[in-house]
């Protein structure tokens, strides 16, 4: 099955493309990515929208009235906190650290399926289409009750792809198989 | 007995905002709703909502429920549940069925907020068991935590489609695919690139032609469909699925303001047929009121602030808030609606909302 669709974008494929992303005023550069972990808004369509901004103790989120515009990613002020990323209900805000290790980057993303992964458990990283394209391994779970059920998950991925692994394939049982 | 004032048909986010509203000015109001518990649609919405982060956004739906019936609670709003109302008559009489017998009952002020209903499609095999509404599936696994079928297949991309899609994969089944006949995706990306992150593909420009099986539906054939939505020859595709969700759209559940005799118009970006209404959310029949899904398919964080205009528009006219006061607050909820119904999603309701407007000037 292949996707349709003239142009090529988040409207036609659900996944924002490059351009969308790197146009978007929430995609940090390079050179702010290499001096520590940030985070990496990908939200790049007018929806009616903003606790991003509110969650962000550093301003380094802005909205603005009204709230339809795009998220304005402030990165020289984000010090990587996370505290942006579960409150997203578009699921839209990564952490990524590519300063982690030598040849090592790190991924933060939110996750709400059953069964969670365990520190130190080796997953599959996903990218936006939900391919597999590397091992990873599970540094962080975090769920603590102010995130209201969205569990932040750190994983460490290849340096090269730390722009690419979005989140982890979904371990399931079908509740069916006995 | 205290004599009701207000009473509110539908205690979904609507009817439940309109209530807390009138009732905290002091109006006497009872919502009358057919389920068990109030609360409507939200229940059922366990994701976390878009909006304003003033207003709850980045909330779950649920959470926002179980605020709603608290502060319903504390501002003295009665509740009459597992109470149908099937029609209203003149002199603004409801018929109430409850149980094994029937009630009529009068208040001077009337509330519809009776919200949607869904849409169904019709292709071959479609009255085959497994074939349902998105809105059913989403009753079914987070309300009454059943897992309809292991593999399903999602017709339709909009904003419903993509969710439900989502929590069936948190229920713990499996989505083959997504199609939608349109050579786009109607939902928000955000939730389509969840979706998609989960491994699950949106095809555009395709559709279900057919639902296959014995007793229940074991396949799904689907096609790829030109600009005229026709089927284009060899694209045709076998799915194993058990289950088949329709997510093709909303129409108000507008019964009953039919039978009260509400103008209605034609608005295909609100979900069809709705009664028309001014800005205090007044129809065309004076003391009669309408509010959320009923007076056009939009969110729930809008249908909240219609039931608010309502409750408020209401109690101004029974004389529990001063002109002044009920504008200025009126004023307060309009422009968060302003604010939820711009962008590229919205705009398509804010000009429909508007053409009511100017319906009722030239009347
Ligand atoms: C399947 C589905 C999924 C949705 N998903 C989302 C979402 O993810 N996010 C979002 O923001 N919005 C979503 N919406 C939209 C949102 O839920 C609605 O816009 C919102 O709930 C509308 O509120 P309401 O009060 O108008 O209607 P409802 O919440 O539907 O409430 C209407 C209530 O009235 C009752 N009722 C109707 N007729 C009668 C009668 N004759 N007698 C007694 N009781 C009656 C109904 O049983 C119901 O309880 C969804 C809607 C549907 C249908
Ligand atoms: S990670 Fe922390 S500092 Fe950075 S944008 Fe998010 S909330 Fe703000
Ligand atoms: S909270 Fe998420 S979806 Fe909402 S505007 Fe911010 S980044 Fe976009």
């Amino acid at each position: 099955m292949k996707q349709v669709g003239k142009e090529e974008g988040v409207r036609t494929t659900g996944i924002p493309s490059k351009e969308e992303l790197e146009a978007s005023p929430g995609y940090p550069n390079r050179e702010a990515l290499e001096r520590g972990p940030i985070v990496v808004i990908e939200c790049v369509q007018d929806i009616p929208c903003n606790p991003c901004e509110m969650a962000c103790p550093k301003g380094a989120i802005r909205i603005g009235n009204p709230i339809t515009q795009l998220p304005v990613f402030y990165a020289e002020r984000c010090d990587g906190c996370g505290r942006c990323i579960p409150i997203c209900p578009g699921q839209a805000i990564f952490r990524v650290d590519i300063t982690y290790a030598e040849d090592k980057a790190t991924v933060s993303f939110p996750y709400e399926f059953l069964p969670m992964p365990k520190k130190g458990d080796m997953v599959q990283g996903v990218n936006r289409a939900g391919k597999t394209v590397c091992e990873a391994e599970v540094l962080r779970v975090q769920k603590p009750k102010k995130f209201a059920h969205t569990a932040v998950i750190t994983v460490t991925v290849p340096k090269g792809l730390s722009m690419e692994v979005r989140s982890i394939k979904r371990n399931h049982e079908s509740p069916f198989s006995t | 007995m205290e004599k009701t004032e207000i009473f509110v048909v539908g205690g979904g986010a609507a009817g439940m905002a309109a209530a807390i509203e009138a009732a905290r000015a002091g109006a006497k109001v009872t919502v009358i709703d057919e389920n068990e518990r109030p609360g409507g649609q939200l229940f059922k919405q366990i994701h976390k909502f878009f909006g304003s982060g003033v207003h709850r956004a980045g909330t779950r739906g649920m959470q926002i429920g179980r605020d709603l019936l608290k502060e319903a609670r504390e501002a003295g709003v009665k509740t009459r549940l597992n109470t149908v109302v099937y029609g209203i008559y003149p002199g603004k009489r409801l018929g109430l069925v409850c149980g094994d017998h029937t009630e009529e009952l009068t208040s001077p002020i009337i509330i519809l907020a009776t919200g949607a209903s869904e849409n169904a499609l019709a292709f071959p095999g479609w009255t085959l068991p497994g074939v349902m509404g998105a809105g059913a599936t989403q009753t079914l696994i987070n309300i009454n935590r059943v897992l309809p079928g292991r593999q399903a297949l999602m017709v339709g991309a909009g904003n419903v489609g993509l969710i439900v899609t989502y929590q069936l994969l948190q229920a713990g089944g499996d989505v083959a695919a997504i199609v939608e006949a349109l050579p786009y995706i109607g939902g928000y990306g955000v939730h389509a690139s969840k979706v998609r992150r989960a491994g699950v593909s949106i095809l555009t420009s395709h559709m279900v032609l057919r639902a296959e099986g014995n007793e229940s539906v074991e396949r799904a054939v689907i096609a790829q469909v030109d600009e005229k939505w026709q089927p284009v020859a060899g694209t045709e595709e076998v799915l194993e699925v058990d289950t088949i969700c329709l997510a093709v759209g909303l129409s108000p559940l507008a019964e009953l303001a039919w039978i009260a005799g509400c103008q209605f118009s034609y608005l295909p970006a609100l979900g069809g047929w709705v009664p028309v209404h001014d800005e205090n959310m007044e129809s065309s029949l004076q003391g009669i009121y309408v509010a959320g899904d009923l007076a056009g398919i939009e969110e729930a964080s809008t249908a909240m602030e219609e039931g608010r205009l309502a409750g408020l528009s209401a109690a101004e006219a029974l004389g529990y808030l001063s002109h002044e006061v009920a504008e200025t607050r009126k004023i307060e909820v309009q422009e968060r609606l302003a604010a939820l119904r711009i962008g590229s999603f919205g705009d398509g309701w804010a000009m429909a909302k508007k053409e009511f407007l100017r319906a009722r000037c030239e009347k």
